[in-house]
């Protein structure tokens, strides 16, 4: 594919959204949407994999997609196992309220 | 899409400008939304148009898992959660932002400025080079190398999945049984 | 025998350990019997070592033996190591002779005190101490001696610890003897220092005598008289002296044997032990005859004006060390061990004596409260009297050769000067004055005690007289040992002790303007030369002395107590010892205290305290500050991670584009 899309837009639309996602993570007060943010800046990082792999013809960029996957999942099931309880401790999921650890 | 043959160029910038686009948009009014639902909503909009940018660089299997994983069982979850602590009807307060997380938000874009720095440099303008077969994201492909070369993180993987089991399910234990 | 040499300071020895474990649990008279046998047994093995060197000639009278290595580091070595020669044999004989007496004498001084076991241990580890030092083979070894004999004389100075007076008067003799070990110990380092810079590493005296030569003779100077500084304080000249007249504090024969007869005649005994050290120093020489000189003089004074007769006899002791300094400070260092040794016997016998008065009159120290002694106590009085005899000089007596063999050498070396003569001679006067004094009003005249103790008055048992005859004998046959050439005799003292000081003697000659030729012939022989002519003026001066004493106190009794009356100033000072231990303690106790102020509150408190304080709070305050960080607040985290990967994206890529 001679004249395909040239990698380094798929590189910028990846540090778009994790850019974003960004944001969402210092400017949100809600920990579930801080979350999603998370997840979003997950998933521009897996699109640079992808576009990598693709660039450097290896298979290698979708392996690690495949593992970042993986593990996304199961830090969200225990993340939100955490606001759960976090939840029923407080009363609130406000980022801005819960500061156990302020020393 | 290299088993396909010749795709018109003018198609796949298309698809590819349509798909970004939206996941953009997506993306901007999963952040900005006030409702939570609203937000995952428009999250798994842009997790589906990821997938379809994953097509387009011939990662299917990928791009099928994403919808799959992300899209289904991540996002179900999450809007359990919210439901589960009824987040949806309370999301009236419109308090103002922080004058600290303005000025926060303002500095993260100079993350994306010095990504873009990065790509616009002369070390990323390459086009993809036609080097021999060109590979395919196909469940083969991924298989192959899952379990062969890959086989051990394989398996931790698993086991990490495990342990993201029972954690979850200790953690959501109430007091005593 | 000479393998048996270490016994000599052993016996002593194992008295201490005995009676020190066991004195408690074992009965009165047991106890005594140890302490008397250990120093019997020291004398006796003495005796037999000097009849060992009687039987060889003069040269091979030195027997040495080393027990064992106590120090070896690089080149240095010392050892616990024994070493009798001509000299060491004199001194061994004197303190264990003397010692046996006062020991005997003790037991019965000492039958009705509570502590008595715990003084007998206290008295052998001094004996024991004593024969270290002079038996001691090396500097060092020595000076364990040196401050062992201290420590003893705190113990038995504060023996009734629970009087202040006493164990504050310990404490004083202590520290004032520390300054002087000070100057003690500054002189081994010198030394020391001063011959490794040879190559020579040693401390041992008979390899310090082959190597002296080559110290310089500023090095001999400095290295002489910081030893001097610690005679000085041991030996009780000025200005350390001060501790003296207070350790009467302590048992009457505590301070016979100590502060009359042996520890503080150690400096004495040390100077003569390292005279090959100072005749290569004749200014430290000067220095010495000086102080010794003036210290007589100035002790002698006070000793006119006090009332305690054990005070008058501890000046007395102050001023006749400053004749025996004299001596060895002119060179003549067997003059000086010559007058050591009967001021022993005398001055030993003195105390005694005097504990016999106390005994007598229960207690009491008052001159002024005694008299009238004579036909109640014979024996006493008796002894008193030769003693008191022996020490003003008269001829024939032991203190007249002695200290006459001192007055003629320190006019003959110094060149024939009158100055150092003319101030022994006035004092010798003032010795005879204050000693006849104390002996008419203690023992003539009224009995000007109360009732109840002239009651009690009554002589003194056995086991207290016979020490007494004992050394009275000594005292009047001891100097006979020494009688001068002028006057017939061979001076046999002088001549036992050459082999230890005559190559001294010929290295001290041309420095201290020796005896010109004509001088010395006639000295031998001429009745008329000079030697004769002091010999007599001294002898007229000590009578006068006596005659005065007798006029003023038993002819006419109240001149003195008119002089006191007409002259209260003078008087005062002198009988409060011209205020010195005032100014000691405004000068340097009140100073250290003044400085010991400044240390706690500025140096300590403020500079010490506040730093490491301050260090504490300022690692608190940082602390602190640091502690701003840790909001609890994630959303503060997340924002802190982002700047961070700013950062090191940026530098990324300005190495990649730059």
């Amino acid at each position: 594919m001679l004249h395909g899309i040239p990698t380094s837009f798929y590189f910028a639309l990846s540090g778009a959204l994790f850019t974003i996602g960004a944001i969402g993570v210092i400017t949100r007060r809600n920990a579930i949407i801080v979350f999603m943010c998370i997840e979003l800046m997950l998933n521009g990082v897996n699109l640079t994999f992808i576009a990598a792999g693709n660039m450097l013809n290896s298979i290698d960029g979708m392996i690690f997609v495949f593992f970042i996957m993986t593990v996304a999942a199961a830090e969200a099931a225990i993340g939100l196992a955490i606001f759960v309880l976090l939840f029923r401790l407080k009363g609130t999921v406000n980022v801005d309220e819960i500061n156990l650890l302020k020393g | 899409m290299s088993d396909i043959g010749f795709i018109n160029p003018l198609f796949q910038w298309a698809v590819f400008l349509a798909a970004a686009v939206l996941s953009l948009f997506a993306s901007i009014m999963m952040v900005t939304r006030r409702n939570p639902i609203h937000s995952a909503l428009w999250l798994i909009v842009a997790f589906f148009s990821l997938a379809v940018i994953y097509l387009t660089l011939n990662a299917q299997f990928i791009a099928v898992a994403q919808v799959i994983v992300y899209a289904g069982a991540i996002m179900m979850l999450i809007i359990f959660v919210i439901m589960l602590i009824h987040l949806e009807s309370a999301f009236v307060r419109r308090r103002k932002l922080s004058g600290a997380k303005v000025i926060g938000a303002f500095i993260t874009v100079i993350l994306f400025l010095e990504v873009a720095a990065a790509v616009l440099s002369n070390g990323c303008k390459t086009a993809k080079a036609a080097t021999g077969a060109v590979l395919t994201g196909s469940v083969a492909e991924v298989g192959n190398s899952l379990y062969g070369k890959y086989l051990f993180p394989f398996e931790i993987a698993s086991i990490l999945l495990l342990i993201g089991i029972v954690g979850a399910v200790v953690l959501a234990r109430r007091g005593k049984d | 025998m000479a393998d048996y040499i270490w016994l000599i300071p052993v016996f002593p020895a194992i008295g201490f350990l005995v009676n020190g474990f066991l004195g408690r649990k074992l009965p009165r008279a047991l106890v005594s019997w140890i302490a008397c046998l250990a120093l019997l047994g020291s004398f006796v093995v003495s005796a037999l070592v000097f009849i060992e060197f009687l039987k060889v000639p003069p040269e091979s009278r030195l027997f040495e033996k080393s027990v064992y290595t106590w120090i070896a580091s690089g080149e240095f070595a010392a050892s616990v190591g024994f070493r009798i020669d001509a000299l060491s044999i004199v001194m061994c004989l004197v303190v264990s002779g003397v010692g046996f007496l006062i020991h005997v004498y003790s037991a019965g001084y000492m039958h009705d005190d509570e502590g008595f076991a715990r003084y007998f241990t206290y008295l052998n580890l001094f004996v024991f101490m004593m024969l270290t030092l002079v038996t001691a083979n090396n500097l060092l070894f020595m000076f364990v001696g040196w401050e062992g004999v201290g420590l003893c004389s705190y113990l038995l100075i504060g023996f009734w610890y629970k009087k202040e007076s006493a164990s504050n008067a310990g404490k004083k003799a202590f520290i004032v003897n520390r300054i002087g070990d000070f100057g003690f110990l500054l002189g081994i380092f010198f030394l020391l220092a001063g011959l490794g810079s040879h190559g020579v590493w040693t401390l041992d005296f008979g390899e310090l005598q082959k190597h002296a030569h080559l110290l310089t003779g500023a090095a001999a100077t400095l290295i002489t008289f910081l030893f001097f500084v610690g005679a000085t304080g041991k030996s009780a000249q000025l200005p350390l002296y001060v501790w003296l007249p207070d350790a009467m504090e302590g048992p009457t024969p505590v301070s016979s044997l100590i502060h009359a007869a042996t520890m503080v005649t150690a400096g004495v005994y040390m100077i003569a032990r390292l005279n090959f050290l100072y005749v290569m120093a004749p200014t430290t020489m000067f220095v010495v005859t000086l102080v010794g000189v003036l210290t007589a003089l100035f002790a002698a004074t006070i000793g006119c004006a006090q009332y305690d007769i054990k005070r008058v006899l501890a000046y007395s002791t102050v001023s006749q060390l400053g004749y025996m300094f004299v001596g060895v400070g002119a060179g003549a260092f067997a003059a000086g061990i010559f007058h050591l040794m009967t001021h022993a016997f005398f001055k030993g016998l003195l105390f005694l004596a005097a504990g016999s008065v106390m005994h007598a009159m229960s207690g009491e120290l008052d001159m002024r409260r005694m008299g009238g002694l004579r036909k109640r106590t014979p024996v006493t009085y008796w002894t008193f009297l030769a003693g008191c005899i022996a020490i003003a000089g008269v001829p024939g007596f032991s203190g007249f050769f002695s200290k006459d063999e001192i007055m003629w050498k320190v006019f003959a070396n110094y060149g024939g000067s009158l100055m150092f003569w003319g101030i022994g001679a006035v004092t010798a006067g003032l010795t005879a004055f204050y000693m006849f004094r104390m002996f008419f009003t203690t023992f003539h005249g009224e009995c000007r005690a109360s009732e109840e103790v002239k009651h009690h008055i009554h002589e003194s048992p056995a086991v207290m007289t016979i020490p007494l005859v004992i050394l009275a004998v000594l005292s009047v046959v001891g100097g006979w040992v020494g009688v001068p050439h002028i006057l017939g005799g061979a001076n046999r003292f002088e001549q036992w002790l050459e082999p230890v000081f005559g190559p001294g003697k010929e290295a001290a000659a041309p420095a201290l303007n020796f005896v010109t030729p004509a001088f010395a012939e006639g000295a031998a022989t001429h009745a008329a030369s000079p030697e004769g002519m002091l010999m007599a003026a001294a002898v007229i001066i000590a009578f006068a002395g006596i005659f005065i004493a007798y006029y003023l106190y038993l002819r006419h009794p109240q001149i003195p107590a008119d002089f006191v009356r007409a002259f209260p100033g003078v008087f005062r000072t002198v009988n409060n010892k011209y205020y010195v231990d005032e100014l000691y303690q405004a000068v340097f106790v009140r100073g250290l205290f003044a400085l010991g102020r400044i240390a706690k509150g500025f140096i300590d408190e403020t500079l010490i305290d506040g730093t490491v304080n301050g260090i504490a709070r300022l690692i608190g305050g940082i602390g602190s500050l640091i502690r701003l960080i840790q909001t609890g607040y994630v959303q503060g985290y997340a924002f802190a991670m982002i700047i961070g990967a700013i950062a090191v994206l940026g530098y990324l890529i300005m190495k990649v584009i730059l």
